[in-house]
Parts: structure tokens; sequence; C-alpha cells
């Protein structure tokens, strides 16, 4: 390669390509792993073409620019932020079924690659947590919470756009890493010494470090929002105690994002001066000490856990309280317990690595530590099954995931605790038992949770209902493959099979590998499922039509708005005299007003910020990766740019005259009034557009 | 106009630290979230300095036989940094004041000007202080010793680095708008963050100065 390319081009070549080693190499294995990963990079080329030709097709392109790319409303970044998650998980779940198939074939080979099987845990793992998980749940907080505290957007709309930027860049980036290969093999968590430069000087690693880095600055930034929001912009009279339970937990994942980002943030900044700047930090030579990674990763990996389940937490205790036709039971205890949890986060990193040398006395305190979060954890099971008793329970969709949830969810948990043993844990540590553990808990905890929400919200999002069918045919998909593609793998763990084995040599392996294998088609079925859903419900959407907004008979503030609501939220920002304010107003005969008077409303204006600094964080994290260092040095410098001219700006806000703001809501007002209120068994038919009957009429409270 | 903003009214929700006060009603009520925001940002920030801090301890035997920080470290120089950041502290708070009670802007200005003179003048002893490290063998490539070193007290010339910049930024903004809401909420932002970073300073300079050539 001469100088001048490899000036423009730093070390990317053309064996970058994921076809090029199969040139080369004739051999079968070769060929179909090449062939695998050509798909899936023609996949990504294609996904992006088919987008643009789409766009363009339907001259959408100013419209996409000015009413979402730009726009700094909460709604709106939090549908962004979910549809990363939906094509982020759409991929990570291809990948899961690949190595489910490669290890129901695994005896004595298989036919992927070690290499390639290592990208293929590394990226599943990478992407669900941070491109999956975490814009899932920062996308419905950013929906949600501020409609249930009555404000009309978040503290910072920009930083909000930014933090959806850095997430989506980061997410770009491993996509990239599908085309321009390799990803790293180091696994989601990266230890060193296997991810220095001295064993691993490819892009891979890199790859890994800033995608994962870019996620991190995002949720930090996220986290201080949330929190600024929830404490300062809280409609008048809604104390802390009056908050939805989903808002409060929102809080404490806000808290633990402010706190349990930075470590991960050490954590691979220090990485990335051992393989950029030849530091030792956590190399095996030169007084180097890769404990010190272990350490900050979970200092930051725990806290995670928590920040991933707690707002489903949230979720399940709005929607059991709403589909139990009851006010949630316990609901101080619940946040008690929803703070304790958050503050116990922090003490319980180290059952992570029992292994790893310590002396007995510390593990057992990190091992009873960790028992301690079975009990407000048990406090919310409990107080979850306490709403549902003697409730009018309507199994509704996200009625089935919650109550998914609940069975599956405490069986993991009690997998936890056999996990939080460490003699125990010497026995089964690093084995495919953990990896059915964590999943027990991730799958029905978080991603139960994230498809709850989804239905439960949709039709505020939309105005429409998400269809029922093809939702319960999702649900017992996800439930079922679930529950065959984990549980053998508890077996499997207690056989004695190490996690992230590209193959084994142990033939009783072979049925639970298939009963697996059968597991995750049955979850690549659910996935399919929600895509017919969606496709159905968008199909049928003038008859599932819930303009009037309350299609659940819905308890807290968002429920009293139109769906989908105007950008401002609300007319006039409504006072608050109790928890489950709408249904008190609904209770009282005071649903649907019109209010004395309207002002005009100041909202925050567009701004370019979100995409230009997520245009220069990819761009910055590129050229790292591919040591193209004009690239980092001109994207960094456009962003310190952008930085400075917009603290010169002055036209931050636009108002909306208080005319139009009387317009909008006297047009809701007068189609509510039209609207038909019906019963509740009568929900899920299309005579339902999003007005109940009052309760008077025959609901119980 | 209703911004939505209503629990900010409330006398009790003022963010600590230095308040403007009655005079400037307007920049209190609508930018408390700003300044609060802030505070909630310096904790992260201090997380991070917190984790590299304690890093910095476990790596302190990680030396491999390269120079420690007897060899490399000059008490008087790190002296002369300290006390060059906490003057620079003090004429902060003199521009705080100066904003808090004045209506012309030149004593303001002035004292800003004082504070990045001291700024510089830190990241200018700081730079010769790694120079003369560099000239001794204590290059981060050498120990895992240095490598934390280099790690932390780098990482504070930046954050130190990015306020100077900030402050210009500000004394551009003043100069373009002049004295308004957005520059006054910015000036107590860069205050907050420019005492913090004297703490994380006096930390270093007792932590690793003083502990090293003890």
């Amino acid at each position: 390669m001469s100088d001048a390319t490899s000036l423009i081009f730093g070390r990317l070549g053309w064996d970058a390509l994921p076809f090029w080693s199969m040139l080369d190499d004739h051999s079968a294995m070769s060929i179909i792993n090449g062939v695998i990963a050509t798909g899936a990079a023609g996949m990504v080329v294609l996904g992006i073409l088919a987008a643009i030709v789409l766009v363009t097709w339907l001259g959408k392109w100013k419209y996409l620019w000015s009413k979402w790319l730009t726009s700094p409303d909460h709604k709106k970044i939090g549908i962004m932020f979910i549809v990363i998650a939906l094509v982020m998980l759409s991929r990570a779940i291809i990948e899961a079924v690949f190595m489910r198939a490669q290890q129901a074939v695994g005896l004595d080979g298989g036919f992927l690659t070690a290499e390639h099987f290592g990208e293929l845990f590394t990226t599943h793992g990478t992407i669900m947590i941070f491109f999956m998980a975490m814009p899932f749940l920062t996308g419905i907080i950013n929906y949600v919470m501020p409609l249930q505290i009555g404000a009309r957007d978040l503290s910072f709309p920009v930083m909000n756009q930014i933090s959806l930027g850095l997430t989506a860049a980061g997410a770009a980036l491993t996509m990239i890493s599908l085309v321009l290969a390799p990803f790293s093999t180091g696994g989601w968590t990266g230890y060193p010494p296997f991810t220095e430069l001295s064993y691993n000087p490819g892009a891979g690693v890199d790859y890994w470090l800033w995608a994962v880095t870019l996620s991190t600055l995002s949720s930090t930034l996220t986290g201080i929002n949330f929190a600024v929001t929830i404490f300062k912009k809280r409609a008048p009279g809604m104390t802390l105690f009056r908050m939805p339970l989903f808002t409060w937990t929102a809080l404490c994942t806000a808290i633990l994002m402010i706190f349990g980002m930075p470590p991960l943030t050490v954590a691979t900044g220090l990485l990335a001066l051992d393989r950029y700047l030849d530091f030792h930090m956590f190399t095996t030579d030169l007084g180097g000490n890769m404990m010190n990674y272990v350490n900050l990763l979970w200092a930051f990996g725990h806290p995670e856990v928590y920040i991933l389940i707690l707002p489903p937490f949230g979720i399940f205790s709005e929607i059991f309280a709403t589909f139990s036709g009851k006010r949630i039971y316990g609901y101080k205890i619940l946040v008690i317990a929803t703070m304790c949890i958050a503050i116990l986060s922090f003490t319980v990193w180290l059952h992570h690595f029992f292994t790893m040398g310590q002396s007995a006395h510390i593990n057992a305190a990190f091992g009873i530590a960790t028992m301690l979060i079975g009990i407000p954890t048990g406090v919310k099971v409990y107080d979850w099954m306490l709403t549902m008793y003697r409730g009018r329970i309507r199994l509704s969709v996200p009625m089935v995931y919650a109550i998914g949830f609940i069975m599956l969810f405490v069986l993991g948990g009690m997998t936890g605790i056999i996990l939080a043993t460490p003699s125990v844990d010497y026995q089964v540590h690093n084995s495919l038992f953990l990896i059915a553990h964590f999943h027990n808990m991730l799958i029905p905890g978080l991603l139960f949770g994230m498809l709850s929400a989804t239905n439960f919200w949709f039709p505020k999002a939309f105005g429409f209902r998400l269809e029922e069918r093809w939702g319960y045919r999702a649900a017992f998909c996800w439930i079922i493959g679930f529950m065959l593609a984990f549980f053998p793998l508890y077996v499997l763990g207690l056989m004695g099979m190490p996690r992230r084995s590209v193959a084994y040599f142990e033939p009783q392996y072979v049925p639970w590998m298939i009963t697996a294998g059968i597991g995750a088609l049955v979850i690549l079925a659910a996935l399919l499922c929600l895509l017919i859903q969606l496709w159905v419900s968008i199909r049928d959407r003038h008859a599932n039509n819930v303009f009037a907004g309350d299609p659940w008979d819905g308890r807290t503030l968002e429920w009293g708005i139109s769906s989908p609501p105007p950008e401002y939220n609300f007319p006039v920002i409504p006072e608050i005299y109790s928890i489950d304010a709408f249904m008190t107003e609904k209770d009282r005969g005071q649903g649907w007003q019109a209010p004395d008077r309207y002002d005009d409303i100041e909202m925050p204006a567009n701004s370019a910020m979100g995409v230009i600094i997520g245009i220069t964080g990819l761009a910055m994290a590129f050229g790292l990766t591919w040591y193209m260092w004009w690239l980092v040095i001109g994207a960094g410098l456009v962003t310190l740019v952008a930085v400075i001219a917009r603290g010169f700006g002055r036209t931050t806000t636009r108002t909306i005259a208080a005319c139009e703001v009387q317009r909008t809501h006297e047009h809701w007002l007068e189609q509510v009034r039209l609207t038909h209120p019906i019963d509740r068994s009568l929900e899920q038919t299309t005579s339902n557009h999003g007005r109940p009957v009052p309760p008077i009429e025959g609901a119980v409270q | 106009m209703s911004s939505g903003n209503t629990r900010a009214l409330e006398g009790n929700s003022r963010h600590p630290g230095l308040n403007l006060g009655p005079a400037h009603a307007q920049e209190e009520d609508t930018r408390e979230e700003m300044v609060f925001g802030f505070w909630v940002f310096m904790m992260s920030d201090l997380i991070l300095f917190g984790l590299l801090f304690a890093t910095y301890v476990t790596m302190l035997g990680g030396t491999a036989g390269g120079p420690g920080p007897k060899e490399l470290f000059e008490l008087k120089s790190a002296f002369i940094q300290t006390m060059i950041l906490l003057v620079s502290s003090v004429t902060f708070g003199m521009a705080s004041l100066a904003l808090k009670y004045r209506e012309d802007k030149a004593r303001l200005v002035v004292w800003l000007l004082v504070t990045l003179a001291l700024g510089l003048a830190f990241l200018f002893f700081e730079l010769k202080d790694f120079h003369s490290m560099f000239d001794k063998g204590g290059v981060p490539s050498r120990s895992g010793y240095l490598s934390a070193f280099f790690s932390l007290v780098p990482l504070h010339g930046l954050h130190v680095t990015g306020a100077c910049i900030w402050l210009v930024a500000l004394l551009g903004q003043m100069a373009v708008h002049g004295l308004d809401a957005p520059v006054k909420t910015g000036i107590l932002r860069l205050a907050i963050l420019w005492h913090f970073l004297d703490i994380v300073w006096i930390g270093i300079f007792s932590l690793v100065y003083l502990g090293g050539l003890s």
C-alpha cells in the first residue's frame, strides 16, 4: 500500500470485505462462512439502499428532516430510539439463531469457524445490551415519562437529540462492521488481555470499543436529562409520592445511568489508551493489571442490570393496575423496593467474578449482598400478585406478557440465588447455566417489559391499537420459544458445557442443543409475528382508531390527552391531587374538560445538533477504528465548532399561539364527545375508539 | 407565557451554590434546570475521577523497574500549579460576585480574563512538568504505574483546557449578545466546573504528588 492511500484509508484495505478471504481460501468451511458474512453485509447494503429509494420515491426527505431528524420533541425522539432498537433486535435475533444452529450441529465441528462464532456472540451481546435494550427503554421512558408527570418536554431537548445521535452512531458502527469486517471476538465484556493490541491487533476490538463508548456517552446524557426532568418539571401538585410507578422506576434508572455509566467510560477509555498510545493499564507485562478492567467493567455492569430491569418493573406495575382495574397494591412499598434495588445494585459487582482469586470472606460478603436484592424484588412480585387479586383481570396482550414475566422471572431469580452462592458458582461459572440465568432475567424481564409497553402505549403514540390476534401469537411464541431455547441450557450448564463454545465432543449434549435450536426458531417466529402484527395494525388503522386517547381505561395523565398527543402534550399544565391522576378526574366526572383560558406555549425550536453530533461521532469512531487520523481530527473540529456555535444562537424556542392551541384542543374535545363510550369488555373490538364508560357505570376501581 | 416549569418558581427548589438572587429574577427562574443539570453532570464526572484515583492507587506498585514518583516529581512545580489553580478559583469567585452585584460588565470581564490567564499558566506549568518527566524516561508506555499517572493527571488538564475554551466562548457570546440570560447561566455553570476542577486538583496534589514524594 502506498503512503498516500494509507494516509487516506489508514489500515482499511480490500481484505476488510467479507468475501475477501473466501477468494484466497477455497476450503468448504471458508466458503460457507464467507457466504454467510457476505449475505449479512448484503442485507445491510440493500437495507440502506432500499430505505434511500423509498424515502426518495415518496418524496419525504424534507419531511424526514424537519419533522423527525431535527425535531426536539421527546415523543418523536422516543419513537426513533425504539426504531433503532427494533432494527438491532432483528439483527441480534438472527445472530442468535445462527449460534443455536451452529451448536445444534456442533458435535465435533459444525459449519461456523471459531472466528465467525466469536464475532457472532460478541455482536449479539453488544447489540442486545447497548443497541437493543438501552435504546428501547430510553425510547419508552422518553415517550411516556414527560406525559406522566404533566411536562411538555424533557429539561434538555437538544441534549436528548444528541443522545439519540450518539446511540444511532454506535448502532451504525456495528452495522458498518458487517460490511467492513471484522468485529471483535472478545465477547460483549471485552476482557483484556485478549482485547489488548498484542493479542488482537485487528480492527475488530476497536469497532467494539468505540461503538460501546458512543452508547455509554449517550446513556450518561440521557440519565442526566431524565433525572433533571423528573426533579424539575413535574406538574404542580405532583409530589414525588404522587408520581406513577413507571416514572419512579425511570428516576431510579436515570440515577443508575448517571453513576453507573462512568465506570464503563473509564474501562473502555483506558483500554483505548492501551491500544492506541501504548499504555500498560491492563497488559500482561510492565505492571499492567487486568483485574482493574474487570472491576471497572462490572462496577458498570451490575448497575446496568438494574438499569435494564427497573423500567420493565415500572411498566408491569402500570399494566397490572390498568388491566386488573385496580389501584396498584402497596404503592409506597413498591417505591421503597425500587430505591433499595437501585442502591443495592452498586454493592454486588464482585459476584460476576467469584472465581478470580479474592478471599472467601470477600466472596461471602458479596454473595450475601447479592441475595439481599432478592428481598425487594420478592416484595414487588407479591405486590403485583396482590394487585391482580380480586381484580377484574382482562387478559390483553400486555397482560399476557406480564403474567409470563412473573412466572418466568421468578424462576430466573431462583437460579440467580443459586449463582449467588460462591461455592455453587465455582461449579457452574462460565457455563451455559449462567447464560440460561441471565437470559431468563433479560428476556422475560426486559424484553417482555418492552414488548408489553409497546402494545400498551402504541395507541397513545400513533392513535390506533395494535392488532391483538397477532399480538397474542407473538407473545405466546416468545414465552414458549424462550422456555424451549433456554431451559435446556440450564441442564447443559450443569452437565458442564462451557459458554461460548463453537463445538463440543460430548454426544449427550446433542438432544438438549437441538431442543434449544427449535426454541430459537420459535423465537424467530415470534419476531415475524411482531412484524406481521405491525403490518396488520397499520392496514386496519382506521377501524382501530383511538383518537379520543383512552383505550384501556387508563389511570395516569398520559391517557387524558389525545392520541397521538399534540406536540406540546398539554394545552394547559394540569394540577395533580392524587396518584392515578386521570382516574381520579374520571371518577369525579372531570375528565375531558376545556380550560378557562389558553396561553401561548413556548416550545423548543428544531435543531440539527443531534444529527451533526451523530455524524461526527460516527466519523470519529470509524476513523479511530481504521486509523484514518484526518477523519478523526476533522470530525473532532467540526464537533467543537458546532458546540461553540450553538452557544452563540439565541432563538432556541418558538411560540405556538393560544388560538391554535384552543382550536386543536376543542376539535379533540368535540371528537371525544362524539365517541361512543365502551365497556372494558369491548376494549379489544373495533368499537373501542378510546373512550371508556365512566367508572360509576360498572367498573371496579 | 406558561413555561411548564412551575416548581422552579418555588423558593425551595433553588440549586446549591451561588444563586444570582432577586435582581436577576428571570434568569433564575427559567434557567434553574440548566444549573441543576450541570450539578448532576458534575456528580457523574466525579465518578470518573474517583475511579481513576482508585485505579491509580492500585497501580502504585506497578513501576516495573521504571522510574517512580521520587525520581519524576518536583514538589516545587506541583506547588506552583496548586497555588495558581487555587488563586484562579478565588478570581472566578470575584467574577461571580461581580456578576451578581454589579451592573457593569467591565469588572466581570477583567476577573474572567485574570482567571483565564491563570488557567493557561496552570496548563503551561503542567505541560512543562510532563516534558521534564518525559526527559527522565517517565513515559506512559514505560510502566503500569506511569500509565495510571498519565490517565489521571492529564485528564484533569484536558478538563482545564475545555474550561478555558468555554470561558473564551462565553466572552465571545458576551461581546455579541451582551450580558443576557444564557451568558449569565453559562458563567454560573462554568464556575461550578472551575471550582470542581480545583477540588479534583487538591486530590491530585495530595494523593499523587505529596503521597508520592512522602
